[in-house]
């Protein structure tokens, strides 16, 4: 299991867990995106808590994600971003969407 | 500067061998006690060169991935990183952050990636024949000789 969702009070929390690379970010972003559309939250919040290791295609699942729940009109937040990945997400540029809480 | 270990391995160019690849340096290089932060930053910059030769050296088909390990006697750790794929047309081109020739969401940043988490980056490559990268990255808390 690398991803379990939760959806409460019209949010949908994505928590990811363990290593993300190219090879896990497809099975993350195809069960995130079924359930943002069918949902249709209004705010979907990813959490980092459990990821122990992230390369770009970490990158690129959250770039992806905003693009996906900014076409139904919601808001994305990045959160409980562990130390060890804040160096990869601030080399990124992701902060400058305003996603990183 | 000599070389006082060195790991050599190949394998397919499947992406459940990303992990694969990032994992089996890291074992390799634990002898140096690295920092968790260097550990990581050198696991990270495997990820993004191994990903890039499945994604981009071997777009359509499966090939070998090879993965050359030195470490020296000043704490240096240089990783080749190489495949017998398609090439880089422009290297300079494919090393701008953002540029990325996919469109399977790649934030196109695993050489920013590479060049800020290592000392030093150097990309080969020849159409039709393959692509290289080699990386540095000197270790500062430990020396070799003392374990």
């Amino acid at each position: 299991m690398v991803v379990e969702t939760d959806f409460t009070d019209n949010i949908l929390t994505a928590k990811l867990y363990g290593e993300i690379d190219h090879h896990k970010a497809s099975s993350i972003r195809n069960k995130i995106d079924s359930q943002t559309e069918s949902l249709r939250p209004k705010e979907l919040h990813l959490d980092f808590t459990g990821v122990s290791f992230m390369d770009s295609s970490g990158i690129g699942l959250i770039m992806g994600r905003y693009r996906q729940v900014s076409l139904i009109g919601g808001t994305l937040k990045v959160v409980n971003v562990p130390k060890s990945l804040q160096k990869i997400m601030s080399l990124s540029g992701i902060d400058s969407l305003g996603v990183l809480k | 500067m000599n070389v006082v270990n060195e790991l050599n391995f190949s394998f397919l160019s499947k992406s459940t061998n990303e992990s694969f690849a990032r994992a089996t340096v890291s074992a390799f290089i634990l002898c140096l006690d690295p920092t968790i932060s260097e550990l990581s930053d050198i696991k990270t910059a495997v990820s993004e060169a191994v990903t890039n030769c499945i994604v981009h050296g071997y777009p359509d088909y499966l090939g070998i991935i090879y993965i050359n390990v030195k470490i020296t006697d000043t704490n240096k750790i240089i990783i080749k990183i190489r495949d017998k794929g398609i090439g880089i047309p422009d290297v300079k081109q494919a090393l701008e952050p953002l540029f990325t020739t996919s469109n399977d969401e790649r934030a196109g940043l695993g050489f920013a990636v590479m060049q800020s988490f290592m000392d030093n980056v150097k990309v080969r490559s020849k159409e039709g024949v393959g692509t290289s990268v080699t990386m540095e990255k000197t270790l500062y808390r430990t020396s070799y000789d003392k374990r």
